[in-house]
């Protein structure tokens, strides 16, 4: 088959779906408009840990306008059966108003339903619920650690007892929460045992399985559509209760349910990046170059499931040492269970060990540039594969060059502007190219459009944009001839939109689909007679701007129409997919370097980010203009994580005392600078088949430490805890 | 800014918006031209006690309307609940996010705060009123130009807040804008590019 000319994939194009955002014209989850749906609301428990004793409805049923109250004791049973499709952690997941007990604060325990919100919201405030409530354990230092995972290789002790360098330092990550600006939101519709959903998910076909097990139906017998996303980070990677509450609703009441989550609720009941306590012990030679790591990491799940999350996979692969080892603990806590947030595992992890490393950078008197260099490994040492890719070092070169780095006088607070203390700090990103199978179906209509579609999601990277661009280059289309469709479970299968997978899968999915449809079209004109294209070699034909010619003689072809008109079609249409190798003999990540300058007001405190430079080694960049606000979205992201963002309990009695979005700080307009991003200019085709690693996670890892590592520069404090508050540099 | 004339009461409004104002009161309180006819939903409680409420005359996007309103509606639930304008978005209903920011009387106002009884003779423009008819507001076309959003959800707000900005002349440098984009929350992280949407807006201005 002869390549098609990449005019789309690669250019800065602008959204196709931005005319409908900016007009407030795209629907998300709970701005459908499904005739005849009344409101939900959920109450929660305002306890930690027992039983509800009992539960009085009266005050809310005789509310005018409310027209059910559902709690577990008028709720029907429901099956639950098991579904590994989901995401759902190991352990048992929250079965909704299925018995009295109460495993973590703001568990939803009754449900009030009402013709309008403002009658549903008020009826809620008037369920009395009485529980006998137990002591929770919600403190990280509350309860041992269960051991999750371990991994060795070497002799870690010996060669820390004998490295000429050593550090032993224990870090602590506050919990985060995605915050998404969209709540989450569900309107579940019955036609007799068919269910439909409009959800808010980054994976409609995990939603579809997680409905069908609680409701004890078909799978196929849930449709869960969901075409806008109002960002989620991962907290919609998987189905939270309120999805299988406002369903129960829509069942109770026979008609349609909307339930949207509050603000509030969104803090107890769909995840948060865990809290994290992390020893981790160095040893090095004097030149800097590592011989030994022991990582100690523990991190919170809850009571009922056992969260993992890739918090090893850096401390493994990421420098060249020898001798490593690790015991990885979860802490069950009464909390509700962590969900996977932006860079999971990895942006812990990095955290640690990134400021681990500067601190070796200046006890030796090493630039954190060059002894980052000095320990790139030649090899994945955890595998012993050859990375596909792994251009770490020219990141680095390249950032150190844009952003100055040679003038940086490395004494810490030695550079002073009025009155704040000046920084710069650097860090290594990394996260891994994951790919998953994906499915896409193609149609060229006789016009000379085509529409291609696959169940992905978009929760804002652009996966309209981008899956658009690799169609239309495949198809030999311009982009405005080409719609791409996504966010419908009866539409061919797609893999979550989370761990960055969605392009490596469903881009190299939605190529395969419309290279069979370009051939289909290329065969059928070659094989006929009337084609001026009879005869040629497929292998000779390509598709320009809907036109297939013969690739040295491109006055010789006619257009898809053209083809198309003759041979009385009203459209051609394929299915295709991509596969992952079941192996694939190689070392697979993205990597960044990054590079932060801070001011610290040398009487306040206060930190502020004055610059960041970040340059990715990520692949091919497919869309060059929503990868840049990608990389800036994750810079904002990582210093939220660093200077701002920590959901705080009170380990009385359970409750987060800061679950609202004006005392969970998130950075704000005023907070951030100019920033800048850099793609390394290449790909890697030994990843997937359209050559890209993956962006939305990489872009987070490593903005933290390089902002840590800024803030030691520029004070010469050295913080081992996130976030970094002024207290901490007072 | 739309330059649709107004409409004449309800004669202008879709079915939708028809019974969700009738929704709106429950059934109950049947005077007036938007709640006129039976109740939408056949099974809310008819010995219920009235839920207070208000008659208001309210402009949106240029449409005159006249509703009456459960005195518990905020602005925002109006918009999305009862009039069917679900551009305004609803990120905290408390006042911190800025995702349900319009314009009342010309001002940005947290749509969430607001309640609706209080807007009488009000003059409200939300995000669906701010395109003349095909053609984008430059503010519209800017943010799509830099790229000033991803998820989209916090956009609306930004850009009735952008607009604010623009007319209370806050556009003097990035950082006065920033500034004053500030009570507009965007967790995708589209900052940078939010400040250049509003600069390039200013200078066509």
């Amino acid at each position: 088959m002869s390549p098609q000319p990449q005019k789309a994939v690669g250019s800065p194009l602008s959204r196709v779906d931005g005319r409908l955002k900016v007009t407030g014209q795209a629907d998300y989850a709970v701005d459908h408009d499904v005739p005849g749906a009344v409101h939900a609301v959920v109450v929660d428990s305002s306890i930690a840990l027992g039983r509800i004793t009992g539960i009085d409805t009266s005050a809310a049923e005789s509310h005018p306008g409310v027209l059910k109250v559902i709690t577990h004791r008028n709720a029907p049973r429901l099956v639950y059966r098991d579904n590994p499709v989901s995401n759902n952690p190991r352990g048992r997941r929250l079965r909704v108003f299925q018995d009295d007990q109460i495993l973590f604060f703001g568990q939803p325990v009754a449900v009030v339903v009402a013709t309008t919100i403002e009658t549903a919201q008020h009826g809620a405030s008037l369920v009395d619920v009485s529980y006998e409530a137990r002591q929770p354990t919600t403190d990280l230092a509350g309860r041992p650690g269960d051991p999750l995972l371990n991994y060795a290789r070497g002799d870690t002790e010996a060669a820390l007892a004998s490295a000429a360098v050593r550090l032993d330092r224990e870090f602590h990550l506050a919990r985060n929460h995605h915050n998404p600006m969209e709540p989450h939101g569900t309107i579940a519709s019955w036609d007799g045992d068919k269910l439909t959903l409009w959800d808010k998910t980054q994976y409609v076909i995990g939603v579809q399985n997680e409905a069908a097990a609680v409701f004890g139906i078909p799978v196929e017998n849930v449709r869960v559509i969901s075409p806008f996303v109002g960002g989620a980070f991962g907290s919609a990677l998987r189905t939270w209760p309120h999805v299988a509450i406002a369903a129960l609703a829509a069942r109770e009441m026979g008609c349609p349910v909307k339930l949207a989550l509050s603000r509030r609720q969104m803090y107890f009941t769909v995840g948060y990046r865990p809290r994290y306590q992390y020893r981790l012990r160095l040893g090095a030679d004097r030149q800097g170059r590592l011989t030994a790591m022991a990582h100690e990491p523990t991190y919170e799940t809850s009571n009922h499931e056992t969260f993992w999350e890739a918090t090893l996979f850096l401390g493994q692969m990421l420098y060249n040492v020898p001798n490593v080892s690790q015991t990885l603990r979860t802490v069950s806590l009464d909390v509700n269970t962590p969900l996977w947030m932006r860079g999971p595992g990895f942006s812990s992890t990095s955290f640690c060990i990134e400021v681990a490393m500067d601190e070796l950078a200046h006890e030796l008197g090493i630039d954190p540039v060059e002894l980052r260099l000095r320990n790139e490994p030649t090899k994945d040492l955890s595998t012993g594969l050859p990375f596909s890719t792994r251009r770490l070092r020219e990141c680095f070169q390249t950032g150190a060059q844009e952003f100055g780095w040679g003038r940086r006088n490395p004494k810490p607070r030695s550079t002073r502007d009025g009155d704040w203390l000046v920084g710069t700090g650097v860090a290594t990103g990394c996260y891994d190219t994951r790919r998953a199978r994906a499915e896409a179906h193609a149609r060229l209509d006789a016009g000379g459009t085509a529409v291609v579609q696959s169940a992905a999601s978009d929760a804002g990277p652009g996966t309209y944009t981008s899956m658009t661009q690799v169609a239309a280059d495949a198809l030999g289309l311009a982009v405005r001839e080409v719609e791409f469709r996504l966010g419908d479970t009866t539409m061919p299968p797609a893999p979550p939109q989370g761990a960055s997978q969605l392009m490596a899968s469903v881009g190299s999915a939605v190529q395969d689909t419309c290279d069979k449809l370009r051939l289909q079209a290329i065969r059928l004109a070659v094989g006929d007679q009337r084609s001026p294209l009879h005869g040629v070699r497929p292998d000779d034909v390509v598709v320009i701007a809907g036109r297939l010619q013969v690739k040295d003689k491109p006055a010789r072809g006619e257009t898809y129409r053209q083809l198309l008109a003759r041979n009385n079609l009203t459209h051609l249409e394929a299915n295709g997919g991509y596969t992952p190798p079941a192996e694939t003999p190689y070392s697979m990540y993205g990597y960044s370097a990054v590079f932060a300058e801070v001011g610290v007001d040398a009487r306040l405190g206060l930190v502020r980010v004055r610059r960041m430079l970040s340059v990715y080694d990520a692949g091919r960049i497919i869309s060059p203009k929503l990868a840049d606000s990608q990389a800036l979205g994750g810079m904002i992201g990582g210093i939220g994580m660093a200077l701002l963002e920590h959901t705080v309990t009170d380990h009385r009695d359970g409750r987060i005392v800061n679950a609202n979005l004006a005392d969970y700080l998130v950075p704000v307009n005023a907070d951030i600078p100019e920033l800048r991003a850099i793609y390394l200019d290449g790909d890697d085709r030994k990843a997937d088949p359209i050559g890209v690693k993956g962006l939305g996670e990489l872009v987070k890892v490593g903005v933290a430490p390089a902002i840590a590592n800024a803030v030691f520069h520029a004070t010469g404090r050295r913080v081992h805890e996130l976030p970094i508050t002024a207290e901490a540099l007072l | 800014m739309s330059t649709e004339p107004p409409a004449g009461e309800s004669t202008g409004l879709t079915r939708r918006t028809f019974v969700a104002t009738t929704v709106a009161v429950g059934g109950v309180v049947a005077a007036g031209e938007l709640t006129a006819g039976a109740s939408a939903f056949a099974a809310a409680p008819a010995t219920a006690e009235p839920v207070p409420s208000t008659r208001v005359s309210v402009t949106v996007n240029g449409r005159q309307l006249t509703v009456t309103v459960d005195n518990r509606t905020s602005l925002l639930d109006l918009l999305r609940e009862h009039l069917g304008l679900t551009g305004s978005k609803k990120g905290c209903n408390a006042g911190a996010c800025g995702a349900c920011t319009v314009l009342v009387d010309g001002r940005r106002v947290n749509g969430c705060l607001t309640l609706a009884v209080r807007l009488e003779s009000a003059e409200v423009t939300t995000i669906e009123g701010v395109a003349n008819g095909d053609r984008l507001h430059p503010l519209q076309q800017a943010f799509i130009d830099r790229d000033a959003f991803q998820c989209g959800y916090c956009t609306p707000g930004q850009i009735m807040s952008g607009l604010g900005c623009l007319r209370e002349g806050h556009t003097g440098s990035a950082e006065e804008i920033r500034e004053w984009m500030s009570g507009n929350l965007c967790r995708c992280g589209c900052y940078v590019k939010i400040v250049r949407a509003v600069e390039q807006a200013a200078r066509w201005k």
